[in-house]
């Protein structure tokens, strides 16, 4: 209220927001209001973080030791497929752009709610129902294809719960792409007047570029698992070699969406750290267009890449020759990114809480994860190193370096917006740090393994990798930790933690103009836009030299 | 402006903006489409390609005739659907054409479905279902058959969404629930509708004719 009567404006009558607007099950279960469908989503994705992390736990365990001391082959096979499967379609892809996308994007863009509150609903249930399908298949007995499903094998010759497994990916990209087309049709359709395309906040922007890679996308993996399951059950022979068909084909519609896929699990990570780093540099962000241009760009040409995980499948050298050169096409967006977060902090009044901690984190290792990508991309190094660690530690720098990262960093940013709390930045930093360093110990060994030979998806090894693997194993442990801190203070928080203005951080964007948490409409009036994003000093000079309370330009102007 | 009111779904405050993202939101979720029968469509051409004689076989023991019927059932269907739009875009007092055009749509749609279990009886007659004791010797036209059972049973199951859709619909708009004028739910449903049958004219000459020019 305060701030409002700074801001002239008359204090409105107190009303109840959106955490506690309604207290039933049912006000929960049947909400239509994004930010408690966020909050589903929320708890949602961390149950099954949890669970794909219980399941690479045994696995990492289990390579402490060259000769298999704890697991059956079987077991080990079924352990990293739910890994995957759970990790890709059940935390990764829905994790930003369904937590933070849900509760942000019409907070941001000065909407009450996204466009089709009713299908935002409807999706949040086709993800349980995913998740039970996913959940059977494990509990049945386990699903051994690696989260990939490549035939034959996955069509023909595994007898575990395959049929089970696929419904489940197959049924939650369908929640993905209905989650997709309200996205897009709320960026189209709701935003605030002054809200002009170019004044768009660039997690907006990336949550636009990965909506539609998801509704373009997902409709091809939906094909190719319906594909599987018909030939396991109906006996069709479309992947069967001995029948005329074509196992290779599989691959080819797998990858055209699960390498757009990765774009889906990153681009969100870069909308967050484009929201951190300015505001704690007090910088405008480096070159905001091509920050768009370079996002849209990654979305367009993630379709042409799918065939560089093909190179030893046996596809003409002249498919895997074009491939090869779009994919190193692919890496420039993505650079310009990071040199434009760089340049962002060039000159300005760095401070180091946690989620500039975590989105500093996001740089360095999406950095190492993406130049390790170019190696990957050119071809003689890869037919190297294919199936081997060294693919591991380079999209696990993606995406657990990179998007889990990203995925905290937002968490600690838009905490005190979210519930109304403030955490304890002194354990919240420590587990930052804690964080990047059980990752490093843990995926920068499996570099060193993979080139020097170790295959993946293989449980026992000869000796002269162990080493890595107990280093390895060894930073899972710490890895482990430092994910289980802030849910212990996070949760601790809920209930002891101070509360929290509307702009602890003196960040710029409209999410921050609300009461913190948001009344259930978002804004008690309509929110109007007349500058650019990222407002943290005027434009052409450096950020000023006052303390940063004092700098939020929406305030001091 | 009480029609609209009665209309006006949370967030929007304005009709006009609701009746746009409502169209605007199907057309994207339309492209989603496209691509999924897109990737049918290919896996098919590269059948065809490494196969073109076994297609041509296959596609002869298809019944043209089923198909071609088929496809004036549901090409008649979306006209009437456009009328029932149309219709409802006029006028308020255009309301009893608008459900005349959903009612024949939704039986145009039961037909259709209606003369494809008799075909899929004949394709069972004659064992042209992949597997053990397939009709036809050559491995390739398996594929085809394989293609033609998933595409026609997606493509079904696509129809029969459709035809709920459209039984919803006027189910609503008889019990007068909601007003037909404007209703954006008639156009949303009208451009699904045109997606199935757009989806269909592409599966006719692929499944019906090949094999038959020469």
């Amino acid at each position: 209220m305060t701030d409002a009567l700074l801001a002239g404006e008359l204090p409105l009558p107190p009303r109840p927001d959106y955490l506690r607007h309604g207290s039933t099950i049912r006000s929960w279960l049947a909400t239509t209001d994004h930010k408690r469908i966020a909050i589903l989503y929320a708890v949602t994705i961390t149950v099954f973080f949890f669970m794909g992390g219980a399941a690479i736990t045994a696995v990492r365990l289990e390579l402490f030791q060259p000769n298999g001391w704890l697991l059956t082959s079987d077991t080990y096979n079924k352990l990293f497929s739910f890994h995957g499967i759970i990790m890709v379609w059940f935390f990764l892809v829905p994790s930003i752009p369904n937590t933070f996308g849900n509760f942000l994007l019409p907070l941001m863009i000065g909407a009450p709610d996204v466009a089709f509150p009713r299908l935002n609903l409807f999706s949040w249930y086709l993800t349980i129902a995913a998740g039970a399908f996913t959940v059977y298949a494990l509990v049945a007995g386990g699903v051994d294809t690696g989260w990939t499903f490549y035939t034959p094998y996955s069509s023909m010759f595994s007898n575990t719960h395959v049929f089970a497994a696929a419904a489940g990916v197959f049924v939650v990209g369908f929640a993905s792409i209905s989650t997709g087309v309200n996205f897009i049709a709320t960026t189209h359709m709701l935003r605030a007047p002054g809200m002009t395309w170019f004044r768009l906040p660039l997690f907006v922007w990336a949550i636009y570029a990965t909506s539609l890679i998801m509704v373009l996308a997902t409709p091809v993996l939906a094909i190719s698992l319906l594909l599987v399951i018909a030939e396991r059950v109906l006996g069709l022979p479309i992947f069967d070699p001995a029948r005329g068909g074509d196992p290779i084909l599989f691959q080819h519609l797998f990858w055209f969406y699960s390498h757009p896929a990765v774009y889906i699990m990153v681009l969100p990570a870069m909308g967050v750290v484009s929201e951190i780093i300015p505001c704690f540099a007090r910088r405008r962000i480096f070159g905001y267009d091509f920050m768009v241009y370079a996002m849209l760009a990654i979305a367009g040409i993630g379709f042409f890449v799918w065939g560089h995980h093909m190179f030893v499948s046996g596809q003409s050298a002249l498919a895997s020759l074009v491939f090869s050169f779009l994919s190193f096409i692919i890496a420039v967006p993505s650079a310009i990114k990071v040199f434009n977060w760089t340049a962002s902090l060039y000159r300005g009044q760095i401070s180091f809480e946690s989620p500039m901690l975590y989105a500093l984190g996001f740089v360095g290792l999406f950095t190492t994860g993406g130049l390790s990508g170019l190696f990957l991309a050119s071809i003689p190094i890869d037919i190297h190193v294919t199936d081997t660690y060294f693919v591991v530690a380079h999209f696990h720098y993606i995406m657990v370096g990179g998007s889990v990262s990203a995925f905290f960093a937002g968490l600690h940013f838009w905490w005190p917006k979210v519930t109304g709390r403030l955490y304890p930045e002194r354990w919240a930093k420590f587990a930052a740090i804690l964080m990047y360093a059980g990752f490093n110990m843990t995926f920068l060994p499996q570099f060193f393994a993979g080139y020097l030979g170790m295959p993946r998806r293989y449980h026992t090894y000869p000796a002269e990798f162990q080493i890595y693997n107990v280093m390895s194993s060894a930073g899972a442990a710490v890895l482990a930790l430092a994910y289980l801190l802030p849910l212990g203070y996070l949760t601790w928080s809920l209930f002891y933690g101070g509360k929290a203005a509307r702009n602890p951080w003196s960040a710029t964007g409209l999410e921050w103009t609300t009461s913190s948490p948001p009344p259930p409409k978002n804004f008690d009036r309509q929110p109007r836009v007349d500058r650019a994003p990222y407002d943290y000093h005027a434009e052409g000079v450096s950020a000023g030299t006052a303390p940063p309370e004092m700098q939020n330009a929406r305030e001091t102007r | 402006m009480t029609d609209e009111s009665a209309l006006l779904r949370e967030p929007w405050i304005d009709f006009g903006r609701q009746l746009e993202a409502g169209k605007f939101g199907i057309w994207v979720f339309l492209a989603s489409e496209t691509l999924f029968f897109g990737a049918l469509l290919l896996t098919y051409t590269v059948c065809r390609i490494e196969h073109p004689d076994a297609f041509a076989a296959a596609g002869r023991e298809t019944n043209v005739w089923y198909g071609t019927i088929n496809t004036a059932v549901l090409l008649t269907s979306s006209l009437t659907m456009a009328v029932a739009a149309q219709a409802a875009k006029e006028s308020a007092r255009l309301r009893r054409v608008v459900l005349a055009g959903l009612m024949i749509t939704a039986m145009l749609g039961l037909a259709f479905i209606v003369i494809k279990g008799f075909e899929y009886k004949e394709d069972l007659d004659k064992h042209l279902v992949p597997g053990a004791g397939f009709a036809l010797p050559q491995p390739g036209a398996q594929l085809f058959y394989g293609f033609y059972w998933l595409v026609t049973g997606v493509h079904a199951i696509h129809l029969s969404i459709g035809i709920a859709l459209v039984s919803r619909l006027i189910w609503v708009l008889y019990r007068r629930e909601l007003p037909a004028k404007d209703n954006p739910e008639i156009e949303v449903t009208a451009l699904y509708w045109h997606l199935v049958d757009i989806v269909w004219i592409f599966l006719y000459p692929l499944i019906y004719l090949p094999g038959r020019a020469s």
